[in-house]
């Protein structure tokens, strides 16, 4: 990437500072909005912060915010995500918010300063080895040592974090590097000398998933993020392949609004709180397209139970994700989109007419499964059950026709809303899939409200979660960003509280959330509003007021504290083991100790 | 489907990267952090300006771990091509070992004498010891340290494997 590349001009490369130089780079690269927070490393990135406008710097509480927050920007907008944090303790807070956007596949480009480069290795003040901390926890990482290569690194970032599986990268900048005057070179025109993803998928695999499909009798498509990362035409694509062929269609947890949750052929989520009708047509299917998905343990339960009957078609960017799991008969290697694409001209022209009389029959087993009605609940009583509390907020969004955008915190609400809330377009779901991160969703909806200044972007979060990082009602405040909080308020962890319950003997160890803030107060404080319901009649009332209110706003709703997830797959158990809901408690029971090991 | 439930073989695995600061500390990482198995890693670099490293590593696992192993190394940004030599076709593995030999009187004749055999060549010697350079597949450094061990074997400075495919075709 870097052999073509010379100077700008000779007076750009006397005049500008390092700083300069990485700030001109992120203008080049498209950058508008950098999440940040200084100290001593970065302060000459700061002091070019300081002398322009074309980049808006928004100052977070905590720098683990900075990421999730960078997070949320880029999963809602398609483009990359930007970070500034300072050395030292400035990095280590971020690692969690990296490790968050590895494992989501979220491109994202962090600055970490760094102790000048005559004190590195030396345990200088706030020194932590950045580039050896942040290896595992990024797509790749840089350390700049010399000035001349700091545009050069800067622009190779971004290609990196956006291109292929997108990913977290790290530039670790030491404080003369910043100082000193640096060259501006323009981003390459030539290819990356080894990193090279292949997007256009082989021909000749394509021909074999379409002889694959046009002979199911029990097909299912199971489509995940990597629809979602491959642009919203992706998910469109997706839409027409589904509709010609006539095939069920579920989304992963990460893949929600790659498919419109209204479509009647959408069978919902799968997975461990997937819906019963979803994973029963997995486990039962003859024929699975798997696009932008990678078999997580969260999908697949038992290994050896998964699906065990079915050819597999797995299309991925990353060739790694393919046989890691589950072996498949036929692998793509390539973009969602081009793959997506390519199949739907393959099926055109493939003059192999479909058995529609099998469809038919799936269909009518599928509406079967459907008929079980897996995610019904009660509302009854004086006390409101999250999941109607979820569903009245969706409902209710949904009437009012606003662009909504959703972000959760990790648990039990996590899942509700993934199973309540309807989403029908990509990018307007924001959740920590992979690694799991309680804290993520106040900061990411933050990010999502900065990137959408009129939508309404509303944190699902439960009441142990928000506290994780609920630092950032003052960027809120700051900001005027009206960010809505949502909490269904059970006073427990409610995950934590929901498996002790079925697998540990219902000994509550330390999953009670004990002395919660009065969180009326607490919004208060933040120079927010706070609304409490605790009645199901005041719930939709309370809900309009938060919507109306043009301010950030915490909406702290009590809600039934013993209340289970379900339905759900049991650790080590297959999809035709789910439980569906209190009733068949008892199945847990039965749960092996090679279960109970399984997080 | 039987070959991810393959019994684990052996792979010699050869690896080009963009010689950088931290590749090493990125592929040992990978082998650690995804608990995979490395027998022995080399790595120097190859082409004339220095910029292009080539690591061999010989790994062992089933089918599937090998697969992802290989798939793994690629992603790595500063990767530029992995090759599986094992599967790829007959290929030529070579170590260096300097082995030294501590004894007197009889023994002293006999290592010779094995070394000989073996041709592993004297390049360094005292009244007491010797010290050998051979190379050649693993096997055969292990039969030699074998032999020499009653003699007086007393220290063993082993490359690891290098490795490189026969006929004309190159990996670059």
């Amino acid at each position: 990437m870097s052999a073509a590349t010379k100077p700008a001009s000779t007076e750009a490369a006397l005049t500008m500072s390092g700083a300069e130089v990485v700030l001109r780079a992120l203008k080049d690269n498209g950058v508008e909005v950098i999440f940040g927070y200084p100290g001593g490393a970065v302060l000459p990135i700061y002091d070019a912060i300081f002398n322009q406008n074309a980049i808006r710097h928004i100052l977070v509480r905590h720098e683990q915010a900075a990421v999730h927050a960078a997070e949320g920007y880029a999963r809602s907008t398609g483009k990359v995500g930007c970070v500034l944090v300072t050395s030292g303790p400035g990095a280590t807070n971020a690692v969690t918010g990296l490790v968050d956007a590895l494992l989501d596949s979220i491109p994202i480009v962090c600055l970490t300063g760094q102790v000048p480069t005559h004190l590195i290795g030396n345990d200088a003040f706030q020194e932590a080895d950045t580039t050896g901390i942040t290896r595992p926890a990024t797509k790749h990482n840089y350390l700049v040592k010399k000035s001349a290569d700091l545009a050069r690194v800067v622009h190779e970032a971004f290609y990196v974090a956006k291109s292929g599986r997108p990913g977290p990268v790290v530039i670790d900048l030491p404080k003369d590097i910043l100082i000193n005057k640096a060259p501006y070179t323009e981003a390459p025109k030539t290819e990356h000398r080894s990193y090279r993803p292949q997007t256009e998928p082989d021909a000749e695999q394509i021909r074999k998933a379409i002889a694959l499909l046009k002979h199911a009798k029990k097909p299912i498509v199971y489509a995940g993020g990597g629809v979602i990362n491959a642009g919203p035409e992706a998910s469109r694509l997706l839409a027409d392949f589904v509709h010609m062929t006539g095939f069920p269609c579920t989304n992963t947890l990460m893949g929600l609004g790659a498919f419109p949750a209204d479509d009647k052929q959408f069978v919902g989520m799968l997975g461990m709180h997937g819906t019963y009708e979803a994973n029963l047509a997995m486990h039962d299917c003859d024929v699975m397209l798997n696009i932008g998905a990678r078999f997580d343990d969260r999908v697949t339960g038992r290994l050896n139970a998964f699906s065990p009957n079915s050819k597999k078609i797995h299309a991925d960017i990353d060739p790694s994700s393919i046989n890691k799991n589950v072996p498949v008969e036929v692998p793509i290697v390539g973009d969602a989109g081009r793959v997506l694409a390519a199949l739907i001209a393959a099926w055109k022209e493939d003059g192999a007419a479909q058995d529609k009389a099998a469809l038919t029959t799936w269909w009518r087993r599928i509406d079967e499964w459907r008929g079980i009605d897996c995610l019904r609940y009660r509302q009854e009583g004086k006390i409101i059950k999250p999941q109607h509390a979820v569903k009245r907020l969706y409902e209710i969004t949904r009437e009012l026709g606003r662009e909504t955008f959703i972000s959760t915190e990790v648990g039990q609400h996590q899942m509700w809303a993934a199973q309540y809330f309807g989403f029908q377009k990509p990018n307007r779901w924001m959740t920590s899939g992979g690694l799991g991160t309680m804290g993520y969703g106040l900061p990411a909806a933050m990010g999502v409200q900065i990137a959408h200044p009129d939508a309404l972007c509303i944190d699902i979060a439960g009441e142990a979660s928000i506290l994780m990082n609920i630092q950032e009602m003052g960027t809120l405040a700051q900001y005027r960003l009206p960010v809505k909080v949502f909490i269904l308020n059970n006073e427990y962890m409610g995950m934590v509280r929901q498996w002790q319950e079925l697998l540990h003997g219902g000994r509550y160890s330390e999953s009670y959330s004990a002395a919660l803030p009065d969180f009326v107060k607490l919004a208060e404080s933040f120079h927010a509003k706070g609304i409490r319901v605790t009645d199901p009649a005041d719930l939709d009332a309370g809900i309009r007021e938060m919507i109306a209110h043009p301010g950030p706003v915490i909406a702290d709703i009590a809600v039934a504290k013993d209340e289970n997830c379900f339905p759900m797959i049991p650790s080590g158990a297959a999809h035709n083991e789910m439980i569906l809901g209190p009733d068949q408690e008892g199945g847990v029971a039965g749960v092996t100790d090679e279960g109970k090991v399984l997080v | 489907m039987s070959e991810f439930d393959s019994a684990p073989r052996a792979a010699t695995i050869a690896v080009l990267v963009e010689n950088e600061p931290g590749i090493l500390a990125r592929v040992v990482g990978l082998f650690s952090g995804r608990g995979y198995n490395i027998d022995s890693l080399t790595v120097a670099p190859v082409d004339e300006t220095g910029r292009i490293s080539r690591i061999t590593i010989v790994t062992s696992g089933t089918e599937m771990v090998i697969e992802q192993i290989k798939a793994q190394l690629d992603r790595l940004v500063p990767v530029h091509k992995v090759s599986d030599l094992t599967l790829e076709g007959p290929h030529l593995t070579r170590e260096l070992a300097l082995i030294k030999v501590v004894g007197t009187g009889d023994d002293r004749v006999e290592a010779l004498r094995l070394a000989d055999a073996f041709r592993a060549r004297v390049v360094d010697a005292t009244t007491t010891s010797f010290v050998f350079e051979m190379t050649g597949a693993g096997d055969k450094i292990d039969a030699f340290c074998a032999l020499m061990r009653p003699i007086g074997l007393a220290e063993v400075s082993r490359t690891g494997a290098v490795a490189i495919a026969r006929g004309p075709r190159g990996l670059i």
